[in-house]
């Protein structure tokens, strides 16, 4: 059995705020489901499923459940691996619906890492009185985000030769997008010697190759094919998706490749296309090595070629070849709660639906592809790709 | 290079990882190796992650390895080489590189274990140029 064409997304919204000082958790995620049940044209009591991950205070979807009021529930799901979460609920809420289960699926994010002053990238973080098992063997050596994504990045420049100069070219893409984003944090244009001359963070990653820290969240609505046929919306299609993780394989450890490896191939056989069909691709962008491999990994060029794929502004819509997070991304837009998949989805919808800005909109976007890596390159991660049609 | 020292935290043990820890004090790195497949480990399970037998036992490694891959924390109140490093035995392991100059570490050199005092006495797994 497969989901292909067995449920829609009906509804997406993604929140202005950039600094929620004024907002608590649950009220972003109670506005961003409300935004999106707006976009749709549905009310609260017509969810029968709600998705959530680690950011959505409480015990999975309980409290927010209650929080929202949402009392019809048939279908839940609170599987949390990181950042790639909400892709990979995207493929689940079609597979509930696609089963039966439900019909209006419900998924929501929020965080306000920014608001309470989170040292998100640069401080090793340790799960206190109920580590992992592979805590004690790695916190005491401190493991930051920005460190760990620095190690697979050296680790690829030593295989593959590729250049800071050619991750630069990711950061300048997704920056020549955000100059259209009203709402994104940073919208100035920059070039490859500013990325290349912004400070080292964690060698071989510089300021301007890491993603922006924020707060706000966004919301999708999964819909059965019925509700979709009956909303005043475009029609965007769930053709495939896949889900993996990728580990440490008990040592024999390999920093060059993500879970995209298995997702991004499985994906495009549910959905029957390949890479080259692609006109649109949300990729994750937590650092720009992460946007390199990914894109590597799901077979838009070689394993190893991505620095040269890259360069010289192919992923810039209107010039490049494979146009990619013209919302400016998790690189210039947002990172909201440290979670970026999200709002991967929502750039790729609106792209299929001929609603991205003017200036970045691609032409006749009939087919995209959006993917999440959560959690780390360095050591361990979620992966979820999905691939959207307008029909 | 006059490098201060970082504070490295006490090891957080468990019945299954405490011969690691204790061996650690005593200048000494183990490794698990499987007794069913043969092969080596690490982080170290009771259960082997490749065929999951329980047969596995502790082994003492080298302390010979490459390093794998490095990226230096320029942020932190001192900075420091978070790495990994795969052992003459097999598995690669994540790791600290120690008492040298962060800007001549190159992926691919031989790199030898040395042992850093912890917090509450114990010793941490770190590796140097060889």
């Amino acid at each position: 059995m497969s989901i292909k064409g067995k449920a829609y997304i009906g509804g997406i919204y993604e929140h202005p705020t950039r600094l929620a000082t004024d907002k608590s958790l649950a009220m972003i995620h109670a506005e961003v489901a409300k935004g999106c049940l707006e976009d749709a044209g549905l009310s609260k009591d017509d969810v029968d499923a709600y998705f959530c991950a680690g950011d959505a205070p409480g015990l999975g979807p309980m409290s927010m459940a209650d929080y929202m009021g949402l009392t019809k529930l048939k279908h839940f799901d609170s599987t949390d691996v990181g950042g790639s979460s909400y892709v990979v609920h995207v493929g689940h809420a079609a597979e509930a619906i696609a089963l039966g289960k439900c019909k209006v699926a419900l998924i929501t994010l929020a965080g306000r890492p920014r608001a309470e002053g989170m040292a998100t990238g640069t401080v090793p973080r340790s799960r206190g009185g109920s580590p992992t098992p592979d805590e004690p063997f790695e916190f005491p050596y401190g493991p930051t985000v920005v460190n760990m994504y620095g190690m697979a990045a050296m680790r690829h420049m030593h295989e593959f030769g590729t250049t800071s100069e050619q991750l630069a070219w990711i950061k300048v893409a997704a920056s020549h997008h955000a100059q259209y984003n009203e709402h994104a944090l940073l919208r100035d244009v920059v070039t490859v010697q500013d990325v290349v001359n912004s400070p080292m963070i964690s060698d071989p990653l510089h300021r301007l190759d890491c993603c922006v820290i924020t707060d706000g969240g966004g919301a999708i609505l999964v819909v059965a094919p019925e509700i979709a046929r009956s909303l005043k919306r475009p029609k965007v299609k769930i053709i495939g998706a896949a889900e993996t993780t990728k580990n440490q394989m008990g040592g024999a450890v390999d920093l060059t490749y993500t879970g995209a490896r298995y997702t991004g191939p499985a994906s495009f056989a549910e959905a029957g296309v390949k890479p080259s069909d692609i006109k649109y691709a949300s990729i994750y962008d937590s650092f720009t090595i992460t946007v390199l491999m990914q894109l590597e990994d799901l077979g838009f060029c070689e394993k190893g070629k991505g620095g040269a794929f890259v360069s010289d502004g192919n992923l810039i819509s209107g010039t490049g070849k494979l146009p990619f997070n013209t919302d400016g991304g998790g690189l210039c837009s947002n990172h909201p709660g440290n979670r970026g998949g999200l709002t991967k989805v929502l750039e790729a919808v609106r792209q299929v639906r001929g609603e991205a800005h003017p200036k970045v909109q691609v032409k006749n976007c009939d087919l995209a592809l959006a993917h999440g890596t959560g959690g780390s390159l360095g050591s361990r991660h979620g992966s979820g790709t999905v691939i959207l049609e307008r029909e | 290079m006059a490098e201060k020292e970082r504070k490295l935290p006490a090891a957080v043990t468990s019945p299954e990882t405490e011969e690691y820890w204790a061996a650690a004090k005593e200048g000494k790195l183990l490794v698990k190796k499987c007794k069913s497949c043969g092969r080596t480990h690490h982080y170290p399970r009771s259960l082997c992650p490749y065929c999951f037998s329980d047969k596995t036992e502790w082994t003492t490694a080298s302390g010979k390895g490459v390093l794998y891959s490095y990226s230096v924390m320029r942020r932190a109140p001192i900075p420091y080489a978070l790495a990994y490093v795969t052992l003459a035995e097999g598995p690669t392991m994540m790791t600290n590189m120690v008492d040298c100059d962060f800007d001549k570490l190159k992926v691919g050199q031989a790199v030898k274990v040395v042992f850093k005092p912890t917090e509450g006495g114990g010793a941490l797994p770190c590796f140097t140029p060889a």
